[in-house]
């Protein structure tokens, strides 16, 4: 029994594999090659469909037609405008939230009585969904960045603080009896033993507050019609142009995958040290 | 009876593995698990004080401060709290809001969030099960789960008009994602002790679907189902501010578009207000399904202090 006790502590200290796609001991290539098949029958699906008469045209274009849509918005200006504006919008909101997360989380999550007073109404505040302040955004700030601004740090906030506050509880036993015995202080007990230990839990933190600041920022401008390629979306579809708003919600999913990507590749390049990453090349 | 044992051990492993994709379970335990800032309350009664203190203090400290720094407040936008308290009465309570907004709005939701349960967990044992369909389908779903779910009301506005269809199916899209990934990843991760121990017994069906797979998984369904509740709520406020003449969203944009400040703001306070309460509703069917599962994370979590 103890020897399974001793074998979960480095398990659960690692990120969350949640969403992982990396397996053990499975032939990648083959995967690769099923996955491209995949796609390429989900691409084939989407091409038939509408050439069929499955479904009108008029509501689902065939993807070839998509595809030629998606070229000419990528020769427009305007629309590499619409994707800097997301993209402004989407960091600075990440960046805020991060910051604010890193700040708040420490604080409350080092000061016990701090946590315990503060506990309720983190778990009250957190499931407030973000676009109840819709509204006010609009009000308040108009279609500026600044309502994109507050929906999105709100939503990211709660994510990066949670995983913090998770991550600085989670300090193992016997390393804060070893810095206590060294003599270390508070500074140096936050830098050589809270952040470490918190680190990974910052970067799913981050990871998953990325996605949900995409999907912020987008929804703020698909609603509220602050600039950037939700409103683009909006104007299509008023507009009635079916094929670049398709276009364009392809490539706000790119986006989505970009953004996992980058959010995946942070995680390895920062936590190259930690055992969760390093381990994985030796089973 | 060797097996079991071994069973157990092999479970543990795995299942501290997933816990930490539970963010739920951070801000959980304060009054048992730290011994209060140093301050050791002796009696029952000071540590019932303390625990009251601890969950109502801050709430209700904000609240006062909100309710005296908004009291004179001159500001259109931020109305005194009173009144929008006050007015919270006449505009959901007093009204046939709730039988004409409030409960569309929810009726939406849930089949929505059902619909998508259902599809989620079914495809996800599927997918899960299986390397080759795993394989096949992930580049799709990475990304189709990427796209920002909101973008898809327009495209079903098409598709579905404008009624209650277009609804249920916006959030259909985005619950379904979160629960699809999760059951996958939860049915990958079944633990192979228990997986060979099934076949030994001749456990097979419909038997070792329910008992094995979804069991295993339905801690990683369970937070799949966290994560599709709070992007469904999203998805049912914004597909009425888009398109609709019923419904919380549409109140809401509606008492925004007509500068009624006040009443907006009650609206704001019922979806936090119904937000929280989903989200309670969600814990407490976790806390009944998964026992089982807190309770073994219990006692390793013993055996690892000992």
């Amino acid at each position: 029994m103890t020897r399974a006790a001793t074998a979960a502590p480095p398990a659960a200290t690692a990120p969350a594999p949640a969403g992982r796609s990396g397996g053990t001991g499975r032939p990648r290539g083959g995967n690769a090659l099923l996955g491209l098949l995949g796609f390429a029958a989900f691409l084939a699906v989407l091409e038939a469909v509408p050439r069929l008469g499955l479904v009108s045209a008029d509501y689902l274009p065939p993807t070839s037609e998509i595809a030629v849509a998606l070229n000419e918005l990528l020769g427009e200006p305007r629309f590499w405008t619409a994707v800097t504006d997301t993209l402004r919008g989407w960091f600075l909101g990440l960046a805020i939230a991060v910051a604010l997360g890193v700040l708040v989380g420490f604080v409350l999550g080092t000061v016990p009585v701090l946590r315990e007073f503060t506990a309720s109404t983190v778990e009250f505040l957190r499931p407030i969904p973000s676009v109840a302040l819709i509204p006010l955004a609009v009000l308040l700030f108009g279609t500026d960045l600044r309502s994109v601004l507050l929906l999105v740090v709100y939503a990211a906030f709660w994510q990066v603080l949670v995983q913090v506050l998770y991550g600085v509880r989670d300090v193992d036993p016997v390393a804060r009896d070893t810095a206590h015995t060294f003599g270390l202080g508070r500074w140096a007990r936050i830098r050589h033993l809270l952040w470490p230990t918190a680190l990974p839990y910052l970067l799913t933190g981050v990871r998953l507050a990325a996605a949900v600041a995409l999907i912020l920022a987008i929804t703020a401008e698909l609603i509220i019609g602050a600039p950037g390629l939700g409103n683009e979306i909006n104007r299509a579809q008023s507009g009635g142009a079916v094929d670049s708003m398709y276009a364009l919600i392809i490539v706000t999913g790119l986006l989505g995958v970009a953004v996992n990507v980058l959010a995946r590749w942070l995680e390895r390049a920062v936590l190259s040290w930690h055992p969760s990453v390093r381990g994985e090349g030796t089973p | 009876m060797l097996s079991a044992p071994a069973a157990t051990n092999g479970t543990k492993a795995v299942v501290s593995v997933r816990s930490e994709t539970d963010s739920q379970q951070v801000a959980k335990r304060p009054a048992a698990s730290s011994p209060g800032g140093g301050r050791r309350i002796g009696s029952a009664l000071g540590r019932a004080a303390w625990w009251t203190a601890a969950v109502f203090g801050l709430p209700f400290g904000l609240l006062a401060l909100w309710w005296v720094l908004s009291a004179d407040s001159e500001t259109f936008y931020l109305p005194p709290l009173s009144e929008i308290l006050a007015s919270f009465d006449d505009v959901w309570l007093h009204s046939d809001r709730l039988a004409a907004d409030v409960l569309p709005s929810l009726l939406r939701l849930a089949a929505g969030f059902l619909l998508a349960v259902v599809v989620g967990v079914g495809l996800g044992v599927l997918i899960g099960s299986f390397r080759r369909v795993r394989a096949f389908c992930e580049p799709v779903l990475e990304f189709l789960r990427a796209i920002p779910p909101p973008v898809l009301v327009p495209v079903l506005m098409l598709f579905a008009g404008f009624g209650n269809t277009m609804k249920v199916l916006v959030v259909l899209s985005g619950c379904v994602w979160p629960i699809l990934l999760n059951t996958v990843e939860g049915v990958r991760a079944v633990d192979e002790v228990l997986t060979e121990t099934c076949r030994c017994y001749g456990i097979r069906g419909p038997a070792r679907l329910w008992h094995l797979v979804v069991r295993s998984a339905s801690p990683q369904i369970v937070t799949g189902l966290r994560q599709a509740l709070s992007v469904g709520i999203i998805l049912m406020v914004i597909s009425e501010m888009f398109a609709a003449n019923n419904g919380l969203g549409y109140t809401i944009i509606q008492f925004q578009r007509t500068f009624a400040v006040t009443d907006m703001w009650t609206g704001i306070l019922l979806l936090g207000l119904l937000g929280f309460l989903l989200a309670m509703l969600l814990r407490l069917f976790e806390r009944s399904a998964l026992h089982w599962y807190f309770g073994l994370r219990q006692s390793q979590r013993d055996d690892g202090q000992r």
